[in-house]
């Protein structure tokens, strides 16, 4: 129990990060602590105490194997966090070649 | 002998073919882009043609069984939702090919252009929890650097903005995914129904379902998660504007949340009225306060933006009033303003390519240089506002008529008051752009552009004279998609014998 907590709380300091930081490469930050806290959550859920890898060697091997859906899903998960962090960093590149600041407050030429 | 995958296959398939085609011979991707856009819209009006016999068709991939496997299940509201993608995607095309000529690096475009195809298509026609999670990230990442596609500042900076949101959204829908495999251990969207079904409503239940709710809020816009929007839509070129706000916003934000409502959660006005009481306020609440917001707006797109914002929010009163009348016309709602909304952008785009500038104190007297803009602006407009012969109306009357039937006649008087608030902002962009007397250097309109607008006008005043027609084979089995509930679970697990 304690471990799924510590996800949440993960999950909650990305989301801290996100909301209070100013700096544009903090809340980039903010998200991969995010994606990592839910990536974990997936691998937890699919955990089974004292059982195999699902590697299937022989027919008739007992079942005893640890879930590996999560697993694939994380795999795509992290596939798709990579693309959305790759973007996000690059547009960050973008915004700093035209204001010379990382800083969000100084960039605000849009309101609302 | 299956058309199904095709809907998402063949954009994602033209969106990999793009980037060769661009480096060959560059005036063809234009024409090979239209080309699939057509393709997929005669597609779109089969599968409306093949629901009319059949409740669901389901496709296995890879021809692994529903609770094993990743299923597409395509039921009326599926084809309901890839047609109106594919009407937007088509004239967006058309629009393209002139407003993105003084754009470098234009194959980059299309691909991207494709890809949100796919991944609007994806979300629509998915069985699958997190399939449905992959597309709609495919969609929204393309939309991300659609909307930065001008690299000005301001366009940067919106996109920014949106990609915080939009990602915090779509990781607390991957949250939830999580929690949900946790406990039901699967990821069919009608095997999890089942499971929740033998479970009752728990709190996980609701846990589950408010963060669901939250994640398609960002992406839909409501009020208080719409900021993103006015800044985004406005930054992008304006046939990405027209597909964000026209049907891009509709398919994240509303579809998925009908879908996970009414046929995975099967909730109903009568099991949770607490629950649709939230949607009715939601809805309530971006109605009056975008379109208060948009009154004072002095940006073409801007104002177009908060416009979006708030006629989303009667989508979501249609849905939260329940009854058949009012989701038939939250449905045809979506139709509806998809045309409107979509014409409104092309037309600032027309106006955008014509004199460089969307301010509307800027602009003046383009309504008898530009004619054709002009006209199919006012169209547009008095679709939105709901006038009577034109699809509009008869999206605001179904809503209305489900509000009454459903007993809530305050709610009856407040949607018709609220049109006065749009009537209002669309006066506003007619006196300032096209009435004013003035003279703002302008040329007409390129022909395509023209093509575009004239077909979206076409269309929004047939399906109103029609509109009978457009209820009876497409709106009303797609209301009876969503309100046959659970039962939907058993379509998937049952329909597996169809030979389609």
């Amino acid at each position: 129990m304690i471990i799924f907590l510590s996800c949440i709380i993960l999950f909650l300091i990305g989301l801290y990060a996100i909301v209070t930081k100013r700096n544009l490469i903090k809340i980039v930050i903010g998200f991969a602590f995010i994606e990592y806290a839910i990536n974990l959550l997936f691998a937890l859920i699919g955990f089974r105490r004292g059982m195999l890898a699902p590697i299937i060697t022989q027919v008739d091997m007992p079942h005893k194997f640890v879930d590996p859906i999560p697993q694939a899903l994380v795999l795509t998960a992290i596939v798709i966090a990579l693309g959305t962090t790759a973007l996000m960093l690059s547009v960050v590149l973008r915004i700093y070649n035209r204001y010379k600041t990382f800083d969000i407050a100084e960039i605000r030429k849009l309101k609302g | 002998m299956t058309f199904i995958p095709l809907y998402f296959a063949l954009p994602l398939a033209a969106a990999f073919i793009i980037p060769i085609l661009g480096k060959i011979a560059k005036s063809v991707v234009w024409i090979f882009v239209t080309l699939v856009s057509f393709v997929l819209f005669i597609l779109a009006l089969y599968g409306v043609a093949v629901m009319q016999q059949i409740p669901m068709v389901v496709y296995k991939m890879g021809n692994w069984p529903p609770p094993l496997g990743i299923v597409m299940a395509f039921d009326s509201f599926s084809a309901f939702m890839v047609l109106v993608i594919s009407i937007l995607v088509f004239a967006g095309s058309l629009f393209s090919w002139r407003y993105m000529s003084h754009y470098t690096g234009q194959w980059k475009y299309y691909t991207l252009y494709m890809l949100i195809t796919a991944g609007m298509m994806g979300v629509s026609i998915t069985g699958d929890l997190f399939n449905m999670f992959v597309f709609l990230e495919i969609a929204a990442i393309s939309s991300y650097a659609l909307v930065a596609f001008g690299v000005d500042a301001e366009e940067l900076e919106a996109s920014f903005k949106y990609m915080v949101m939009g990602e915090i959204g779509g990781l607390t829908f991957l949250l939830a995914i999580a929690l949900l495999y946790a406990k039901t251990s699967t990821l069919n969207l009608a095997d999890i129904s089942n499971t929740l079904q033998a479970m009752g409503q728990t709190p996980f239940f609701w846990t589950v379902l408010g963060m669901m709710l939250f994640a398609f809020s960002i992406k839909a816009a409501f009020v208080p998660f719409h900021s993103w929007l006015p800044d985004a839509h406005p930054a992008a070129p304006a046939p990405i504007s027209s597909l964000l706000s026209g049907i891009f916003i509709k398919v994240l934000g509303m579809y998925t949340t009908a879908r996970i409502v009414f046929n995975v959660f099967g909730l109903s006005r009568d099991t949770a009225p607490a629950f649709f009481n939230v949607l009715l306020g939601i809805g309530l609440l971006s109605i009056a306060f975008a379109g208060i917001t948009a009154l004072s707006q002095r940006d073409y797109k801007r104002l177009l933006g908060y416009s979006s914002v708030s006629q989303v929010g009667y989508i979501m009163l249609g849905f939260g009033i329940g009854n058949y009348y009012g989701v038939a016309g939250a449905i045809f709602y979506i139709l509806a303003h998809a045309l409107a909304k979509g014409l409104l952008f092309f037309t600032s785009g027309s106006v955008v390519n014509a004199t460089g500038t969307r301010d509307l104190s800027k602009l003046a007297g383009l309504g008898e240089r530009m004619s054709t803009t002009a006209w199919s602006f006012r169209i547009g407009g008095l679709s939105l506002i709901g006038l009577p012969p034109l699809v509009g109306f008869f999206a605001k009357y179904f809503i209305i008529l489900g509000a009454l039937k459903g007993g809530f006649l305050w709610l009856a008087i407040i949607a018709i008051g609220l049109s006065v608030v749009t009537l209002g902002y669309l006066l506003k962009i007619e006196n300032n752009v096209f009435m004013k007397k003035g003279r703002t250097e302008a040329s007409k309109a390129p022909f395509t552009m023209r093509i575009a607008m004239v077909f979206l006008v076409v269309l929004i005043v047939l399906l109103g004279i029609g509109f009978q027609q457009v209820f009876d084979f497409v709106v009303g089995p797609a209301a009876h998609a969503l309100l046959r509930g659970i039962e939907y679970a058993n379509l998937v697990f049952g329909s597996v014998a169809v030979g389609f």
